[in-house]
């Protein structure tokens, strides 16, 4: 059942998931979103500019996080506003990928304009890596 | 090289309109490793009642993009590209983006501050459709770093 405006509550969470990035991840954002700035595919343009490794675009980043809470509303039409910060980069190992954990819990409900702000939180390797990322989901 | 404080305020002419195909949603939901069916199925999208499919909430930037790309080719705006870090990003919607929308994105420069030897910069893209109705505001904020 999609949450409602009547159901909803502060404090309820949304199911973490686990989103496994790889190289061939970053090839098909840069493709799909235009960006093509090299520090997202290449070791030695990274290494060049002081990075310690490939780094995924926090764009990309932003764009996975906000999916869980897309599903949980049931519709992406349902997302107003969404913004966020971007505090810690994720390296993208060649060989191994990186792991990005997401996480949701609503924390405000707004009964008047028939609105939640879902609190997303976006772990790599134990540390937070979006900063107040808000998403303003319209309910039912 | 510095920003140039007097691009605050400044207002770009809008980018060239950009059409939002079904195959480009498809394309960046996949991107993005969306799984929502309103996002791949057209006949998902009209039973929830779109007109075609939605595109996710970050597709935005693909067309506020085109304007970012006018601000650092501004020649008296002093961006040196090698040196910005995207700094935050938000997109506030008034109706979602559908396949089919002919939008028009025009950026505005809000405001240009200095902390710390970097410069923050502030851009407002503001994309409307066809018909001249407001469809969604991005919003960047661009560290470029000083000299070390």
């Amino acid at each position: 059942m999609a949450p409602t405006i009547a159901t909803v509550a502060v404090g309820d969470e949304i199911p973490s998931v686990e989103y496994h990035l790889t190289r061939d991840t970053l090839v098909r954002y840069a493709g799909a979103s235009g960006d093509f700035n090299p520090i997202h595919y290449r070791d030695d343009v990274a290494a060049s500019v002081g990075l310690p490794g490939v780094l995924a675009h926090g764009m990309l980043t932003m764009g996975i996080a906000v999916q869980t809470t897309v599903n949980w509303a049931g519709d992406p039409a349902q997302v107003v506003d969404y913004q966020t910060r971007f505090t810690r980069p994720i390296v993208v190992d060649p060989k191994t990928g990186a792991v990005v954990t997401i996480s949701g819990k609503v924390g405000v409900v707004d009964t008047e304009a028939s609105e939640v702000r879902v609190d997303v939180t976006a772990t790599f390797n134990g540390d937070t890596v979006l900063g107040k990322a808000h998403v303003r989901v319209r309910l039912a | 090289m510095a920003v140039n404080p007097a691009i605050e305020g400044r207002k770009l002419p809008p980018a060239e309109p950009y059409l939002v195909g079904r195959e480009k949603i498809r394309e960046f939901a996949r991107a993005v490793l969306a799984t929502n069916p309103i996002n791949f199925d057209v006949d998902a999208a009209i039973a929830a009642g779109h007109a075609d499919l939605v595109a996710p909430p970050t597709f935005a930037i693909v067309v506020q993009e085109k304007t970012l790309a006018q601000l650092l080719a501004e020649p008296d705006a002093g961006i040196d590209f090698s040196r910005v870090v995207h700094g935050d990003q938000r997109f506030t919607y008034t109706r979602p983006i559908v396949a089919g929308d002919e939008l028009t994105a025009q950026l505005t420069v809000a405001s240009i501050k200095s902390l710390g030897g970097h410069n923050m910069i502030t851009a407002v893209s503001e994309m409307t459709d066809g018909t001249g109705a407001h469809v969604v505001t991005a919003t960047s904020t661009l560290v470029v770093r000083g000299d070390e």
